[in-house]
């Protein structure tokens, strides 16, 4: 054993007199996307480095995820050491009190380093709650091959009326090939993601400055009337069931001519590993309409205050957060995989730029978003592609069923926005606003 | 002769059962009563309030109550004349003469023990997806349309899927009593001359009748409560057509968090089952007897 | 006195029976088949039905992000356990029940039976916080409760019915004989109750093995069983029915394996005093 393992060692009974003399176990919750599997496998170096912390993986479905952790957090289970949570959830949590704040973690940690759209929105009172893993803006990803040969051209950054017209003239349904996907399963985080982040590019807000929901105004039924006829036109069948994944799974199988998500897609249709097309892809600004389309998320890693190890769980959302981690994830796996948009540092490397084509606009969207000002008119919350308030979650499940029942067919526009507006204002009443 | 020794013992023996039974209802069931007449927000800690009857006023005025209600009873119906009519002519082909009854029997038997999420996904995604389910490529093979399950048809697809679990179940008990049937009653009734039909309306079904009832009973119990179909398939949609008040509480309980709204749905919900029991055992009390 | 069948309608009901049998367990058959399949040949259209590259690599996927061995031993420990400790506090209770019937026997049944309509989100909350307050939370013992409670009104009733069929003037003699209570339970009861306890004891294996809202919300990662295993592949990104399949295969595989096995013993009890 050489002398500096000894010594590291001699060092880490020193801090075990303090802490319980067992080696402590971290209880880590998860979403089971792309990046957070290909973390649960390249936690050697750190747990090398921490002989005495042991990781136990809790890897769950979003939805199922978002239900356990805010049951276990919010009555103060002390389930869980480290939890993957979204910037929607940092800020309410924080203000709680559910959450650890995030300091001192180590020398060269480089907080600043930290995109500051993403920072911003992870801080309550000039304290980071929550670490960003990945962070994510919305762009365009569209196949150049069906582009040219719709006899178009992709601007930088095209309007909500060239994307109507492209995807016209890109679907040809007996091929299989639907000129636009976009999400339709109804869901906060899935259809109204999207829709809500539309509906503020098109001038459409959820509340007014006095919480009124406005989905009974003109901007809104122009909005989700676009909406479900180009969907009805050019995209797949069984659109109101696709989310994230689903329309992953059909861009890569070749089935869309476009399709507007998280910039986070990138690296998974462009990756000749899992995609028949990925070759093909090209990419552009989400579409502008009386304002551009703007859109951001993160997954965080953050500490709840109910842990019983929380020096432990800091070292590890360090590391796990770290431009180290990084590029053991690009010495390994490739410099396209690595999970993006959380550091300035990142965007500034030769090597990433040069094999991830998709940097430039997904930094470019990531800049562009605006958490305070979404829309075209002031609004009472933060937040692009969702609405920055406790009962957001509930509400915006609900109003989505009742767009996707529209994309269904089920119900018409008119009707879909007057239940929305109904049922806002019932939840809205319920809770109590304005408060 | 029962002894007043014996008796005694009986109540003994009874009682852990039961009080644990009593335990294991009242507690949570006070504990329920309780927060459904707070305002308490899991995610508005700090605001707990006692507010009356407001969360039963808020449950029951909900848009989606009366849909809900109606999809339950739909669930409930549907999959109860699927699995007993489909269970009656397993039965009666499984007790038909044939080669490898055995393996028959483990195959239609198979689907009553998958986990019920397993199940939906699978449903979902390799056979009702319309691009790249199976069901979509049938369709496609013979020239039609996919069709959209889940968006165009949610409660009937789902039922189908709880159906398909459901079947084995009904056409086990059903065939077990089919085969307790007298065969000389049977070939009496054939020397009568007796045609299939009648042999099946005035023998077959009247034997079979309390097997019926049972597979009833068991499976409203668990059909009532349905959830994990309806939450890994369409998630209660699109609007509220495949919600059911199971998932209509879930939905409270655990995407708003609302404690209190949830907790009044609960009691009505056990109202409501409560309601179904005394029905039931109308009609058991009648057959079982 | 046996009938004569000819040999055409026994071929007849084979074909018959073995295609709706077929049709019926075709989905489990297909996600079998495709859990050996890559990822491109699982969405293949037209889909490969035995003809591909048959591959263990989505089983290798799947054991590598999640410990199977241990959501295993879970399961079985917890649906096992909770199914003796049920039998161990029913047994008795319906013993009772059937022969020692009181006024308001059945009424107190069909209670227990409709403890079970009551939907668990709304009472997941309460029982959360009584679980933390415990202790309880991610622990075997706790959820093996808890399925207990679930299932005990199940077992009792079942029971209770098949009990009920064993005559009582098998007891009476017994009784004349001078057999005190203990030798009854033992000698008379026990050897007649042993198919339907058996019975019993399957289909609440596997009541408990499937339950999956308690068991994903009471557990984390020490006691979580295989339905938390399953519920990281509802829809992870990309194309992912092979991985889907592998771990659903895996999830089933046991409780099926275990049905088919036992599948007489299974029926013989499974009749609720349907069978008269």
């Amino acid at each position: 054993m050489s002398m500096m393992l000894r010594g590291l060692m001699g060092a880490c009974a020193m801090t075990a007199l303090a802490a319980p003399a067992l080696a402590e176990t971290l209880t880590i919750a998860t979403v089971n996307n792309g990046d957070m599997i290909r973390m649960q496998k390249m936690t050697k170096p750190f747990t090398d480095a921490n002989p005495d912390i042991q990781l136990e993986w809790v890897t769950l479905e979003e939805n199922v995820l978002r239900q356990r952790v805010t049951t276990d957090i919010a009555t103060k289970g002390g389930q869980y050491d480290i939890v993957t949570v979204g910037n929607y959830e940092v800020p309410i949590w924080a203000r709680q009190g559910w959450l650890l704040a995030l300091e001192d973690m180590g020398a060269d940690y480089d907080a600043a380093d930290i995109l500051p759209p993403i920072a911003e929105g992870l801080s309550l009172d000039g304290k980071l709650y929550a670490a960003p893993f990945y962070g994510e803006s919305a762009m365009i990803m569209y196949r150049t091959d069906l582009m040219e040969k719709a006899g178009l051209e992709m601007p930088e950054r095209p309007t909500w009326d060239f994307i109507y017209d492209a995807a016209r003239k890109m679907t040809d349904k007996s091929a299989e090939v639907y000129g636009i996907c976009l999400r339709g399963k109804a869901g906060w985080g899935e259809n109204m993601a999207f829709l809500t982040s539309m509906g503020a590019s098109y001038g459409a807000p959820w509340f007014d400055m006095e919480w009124k929901p406005q989905f009974s105004g003109e901007a809104w039924k122009k909005a989700l009337t676009d909406y479900v006829a180009i969907m009805n036109e050019a995209g797949p069948p069984g659109a109101s069931s696709n989310g994230f994944n689903e329309n992953l799974a059909l861009f890569q199988t070749g089935k869309c001519g476009m399709w507007i998500d998280a910039t986070v897609a990138a690296s998974f249709v462009s990756n000749p590993k899992d995609s028949t097309v990925a070759d093909k892809v090209g990419y552009a600004l989400a579409p502008e309409g009386e304002k551009p389309q703007m859109w951001l998320w993160a997954w965080t890693l953050a500490i709840p205050s109910s842990t019983d190890a929380p020096d432990a769980a800091k070292k590890f959302v360090a590391w796990a957060t770290s431009k180290a981690y990084t590029e053991q994830v690009a010495a390994e796996e490739g410099w396209a995989n690595v999970p993006p948009g959380t550091r300035t540092s990142l965007y500034e490397n030769p090597a990433y730029l040069e094999a991830a084509p998709f940097a430039k606009p997904t930094l470019d969207s990531i800049m562009s978003a605006d958490l305070k000002n979404p829309t075209t008119v002031e609004v009472p919350y933060i937040g692009t592609q969702w609405v920055g308030i406790p009962e957001f979650q509930a509400l915006g499940t609900a109003v989505g069923q009742q767009f996707s029942a529209a994309l269904a067919g089920q119900a018409s526009v008119d009707q879909a926005l007057q239940m929305a507006q109904q049922i806002a204002e019932r939840e809205m009443a319920r809770a109590g606003y304005p408060k | 002769m029962a002894t007043r020794h014996q008796k005694t013992l009986a109540r003994l023996m009874v009682a852990p059962s039961v009080l644990l039974l009593l335990g294991w209802m009242i507690v949570p069931l006070a504990m329920t009563l309780w927060f459904s007449f707070q305002s308490y927000n899991l995610l508005s800690p700090g605001m707990e309030q006692f507010i009356g009857w407001t969360n039963y006023k808020y449950f029951l005025s909900d848009p989606a109550f009366w849909t809900a209600m109606q999809n339950t009873l739909l669930l409930v119906g549907g999959v109860l004349v699927i699995t007993v009519g489909g269970g009656i002519l397993l039965a009666l082909l499984l007790d038909q003469p044939m080669f490898g009854q055995g393996v028959v029997r483990i195959m239609v038997i198979a689907p009553f023990f998958i986990m019920p999420t397993v199940s939906a996904l699978v449903w979902k995604n390799m056979f009702m997806n319309p691009v790249n389910g199976l069901f979509a490529w049938l369709a496609k093979a013979v020239g039609a349309q996919p069709i959209d399950f889940l968006a165009q048809y949610p409660l009937m697809s789902i039922i189908l899927i709880v159906a398909w679990q459901w079947l084995p179940f009904a056409t086990l008990i059903l065939l077990t009593a089919l085969q307790s049937l007298d065969s000389e009653q049977m070939e009496a009734a054939e020397m009568d001359g007796a045609g299939t039909w009648a042999k099946f309306t005035h023998l077959i079904l009247p034997h079979l009748s309390r097997a019926i009832t049972v597979v009833i009973l068991i499976e409203t119990i668990f059909l009532l409560s349905v959830f994990a179909e309806i939450l890994v398939t369409t998630n209660g949609g699109p609007g509220y057509q495949s919600t059911n008040l199971t998932y209509l509480v879930y939905s409270q309980a655990l995407l708003q968090f609302d404690v209190g709204g949830a907790s009044a749905g609960g009691i009505i919900a056990v109202i409501l089952a409560n309601i179904v029991a005394i029905f039931l055992m109308r009609m058991i009390g009648k057959t079982l007897e | 006195m046996a009938r004569k069948i000819s040999d055409t309608r026994r071929w007849g009901f084979t074909i018959l029976a073995w295609g709706v049998a077929f049709l019926i367990f075709f989905p489990i058959l297909w996600t079998i088949l495709t859990s050996f399949k890559s990822e491109a040949d699982a969405i293949a259209s037209p889909p490969k039905f035995l003809f591909f590259d048959w591959t263990t690599q989505n089983y290798a996927e799947v054991q590598s992000r999640s410990p199977y061995f241990r959501h295993f031993m879970n399961s079985v420990i917890i649906s096992v356990g909770s199914t003796l400790l049920g039998l161990l506090i029913a047994i008795p209770a319906a013993w009772s029940m059937a022969f020692q019937p009181a006024k308001r026997t059945k009424d107190l049944l069909m209670w227990m039976l409709s403890t079970k309509m009551m939907p668990a989100a709304g009472v997941l909350i309460p029982m959360y916080l009584l679980f933390r307050s415990w202790g309880l939370l991610d622990t075997r013992f706790g959820i093996t409760v808890v399925l207990m409670l679930i299932n005990l009104p199940i077992i009792t009733w079942m029971l209770y019915t098949y009990f009920r069929e064993i005559p009582s003037e098998i007891l009476e003699a017994a009784r004349m004989d001078g057999a005190s209570l203990k030798n009854e339970i033992l000698h008379v009861l026990t050897p007649m109750a042993v198919p339907g306890i058996a019975s019993t004891l399957l289909l609440n294996v596997i009541l408990a093995w499937n339950e999956a809202f308690w068991t994903l919300n009471l557990t984390t990662s020490k006691a979580a069983p295989l339905t938390t295993f399953i519920a990281s592949y509802s829809s992870p990104e990309g194309l992912f029915y092979a991985k889907l399949s592998a771990a659903s295969t895996m999830a089933i595989a046991p409780i099926l394996i275990l049905g088919w096995f036992s599948q007489k013993q299974l029926v013989r009890g499974l009749t609720f005093g349907a069978v008269k």
